[in-house]
């Protein structure tokens, strides 16, 4: 008898969750149909393409993977190994990498301000839009060849699933089981490419609540933050690793261009 | 960015589809910061008013606007503008893909 | 360029500007400003809109952040003139009004600000009189991350 009553009441319940996801999915949808997002990759656009620097110089020979100036595709196939730095580095550090060194800029310029405001974004989040845009519908494929690159995704899956600071939290805490949510907010699992696939592409996004757009490494930050972490350094070794490890896990899904969000 | 807008026009099926994102606060007399919103926008194609909308603080920051109007070609020019309560104004012209 | 040159474009560029603003500056000062949905409709002359089907909302029951709802309007009502938008909840309901001429359809998709979940009504125009329909959005707050 209290198994029927409890399957009386669940059976709305769960149909009610349902629902509440679908209806979730359709704000999603119908918000993602015309994103102020695009503004951003507008003025990335100009940024690139602008003199900057003691040398004077625009972002239009930067070398994201595919050769100088190639930005078509690039960040689909990021992060990756780059043989001028001898290093893996995520088109964030990419990006520092090509002010530096094209455009003479001090790195202590260059990472004057990396996470913008509403009423003003940063370089690098119009920078990232734009770039990222470019690789819209293109299948993520951050490669796994060079022996960094492996040694960066291993890395990655270590720190996905390393657990410490003060709430004993790792990535998988809220990213590794099935089914769990925040509030109204669905959690995907990270580590496995289902999750990774869907999640993985709808980032860099603009965030609705706050009319900014939120780059790969805000979002590491913003976890650490969450999970109650030191800070990680901007562009670090093992936020690199991390991206790397969640780029792979999500090879093969088209990379859908900077997402709306709320 | 001030001002910055983007617009697509392309056929639809019978008609022209608009699709314009702007560049604006659009504060409210909720936050802290002086009122500052478009209040009129105004669509023309070929150089003849079709849509004429006042809006209001109540439109999202960053208004993004979809309109449609019947028939059209490729090659119409269409021009969004916008003024804001300050008298500020900004527009975009594109032609229909 | 000279002084004197600079200072006859920046009166050239005023004088462009002013048309624009001559023209449409008629922004229904009353109607926003009302505090209930009934005087907004008031003010926009829709005291009293007769329910309609042929009014459509399309717009998700529940938005994750009410900073931005995505909602589109259409109206298959004959002879649609202006389709107006109203959140019932809001400090001030009226959000906006779309008129229509010359060949434009009776349809907009825009983005919307709800202070709290609310009916969020659309009033139309068309030969003279007025049409509603409304639908109730479900305003959450986020979690986290996503």
């Amino acid at each position: 008898m209290k198994g029927l009553v409890f399957l009386l009441l669940a059976v709305p319940l769960w149909t009610a969750a349902q629902d509440a996801k679908k209806e979730i999915e359709k704000y999603q949808q119908m918000l993602g149909d015309g994103s102020p997002a695009e503004l951003w990759e507008l003025e990335g656009e100009a940024l690139w393409k602008k003199p900057q620097g003691p040398n004077k110089a625009s972002l239009e020979k930067c070398d994201l993977g595919l050769g100088a100036g190639k930005v078509a595709g690039a960040y689909a196939r990021m992060p990756r190994w780059f043989k001028d730095t001898d290093k893996v580095q995520d088109l964030e550090s990419r990006l520092l990498t090509c002010m530096t060194e094209l455009q003479g800029r001090s790195l202590k310029d260059a990472t004057a301000r990396l996470f913008g405001n509403t009423d003003r974004p940063s370089e690098m989040e119009y920078l990232v839009s734009y770039i990222v845009g470019q690789s819209r519908g293109h299948k993520m494929a951050a490669p796994v060849s060079h022996p960094k690159e492996r040694a960066s995704y291993e890395l990655g899956k270590k720190v996905f699933f390393y657990r410490a600071g003060n709430w004993d939290f790792s990535c998988a805490s809220c990213h590794g089981e099935a089914d769990k949510r925040i509030r109204m907010q669905d959690l995907p699992v990270l580590s496995e490419p289902a999750g990774a696939q869907k999640a993985y592409t709808t980032w860099p996004a603009y965030r609705v609540s706050n009319s900014q757009m939120k780059t790969m490494q805000w979002r590491i930050n913003d976890c650490y933050r969450q999970m109650r972490f030191p800070e990680p350094e901007f562009a670090s070794e093992a936020t690199i690793a991390l991206t790397h490890y969640l780029a792979v896990t999500a090879k093969g899904a088209p990379y859908r261009g900077p997402g709306t969000k709320r | 960015m001030a001002g910055a807008m983007k617009m697509r026009a392309t056929l639809g099926s019978g008609y022209t589809d608009v699709r314009v994102l702007m560049t604006h606060p659009m504060t409210t007399a909720q936050s802290n910061q002086p009122l500052h919103f478009i209040q009129n926008i105004t669509v023309k194609q070929n150089g003849k008013a079709v849509v004429e909308a006042q809006i209001s603080q109540a439109i999202s920051r960053n208004p993004v606007f979809t309109f449609r109007i019947k028939g059209g070609a490729k090659g119409d020019k269409i021009e969004v503008s916008w003024l804001d309560n300050k008298g500020e104004t900004s527009s975009i012209e594109a032609a229909v893909a | 360029m000279n002084n004197l040159r600079r200072k006859l474009v920046g009166v050239a560029a005023l004088l462009l500007l002013k048309p624009f603003a001559a023209l449409a500056a008629a922004w229904n000062k009353d109607a926003f400003g009302a505090k209930t949905p009934q005087d907004a409709l008031k003010g926009i002359g829709a005291g009293n809109p007769a329910p309609s089907n042929d009014l459509a909302i399309e717009a998700p029951q529940i938005a994750e952040n009410g900073a931005v709802v995505p909602i589109e309007v259409s109206s298959a009502i004959a002879g649609t003139t202006a389709i107006a938008v109203i959140i019932e909840k809001n400090p001030f309901p009226l959000a906006a009004q779309f008129d229509f001429q010359n060949g434009a359809l009776p349809y907009v998709k825009l983005n919307v600000k709800m202070n709290e979940t609310s009916d969020v009504r659309a009033v139309a125009i068309a030969g003279g009189r007025q049409y509603t329909a409304s639908k109730e959005i479900k305003v959450t707050i986020g979690g986290c991350g996503g």
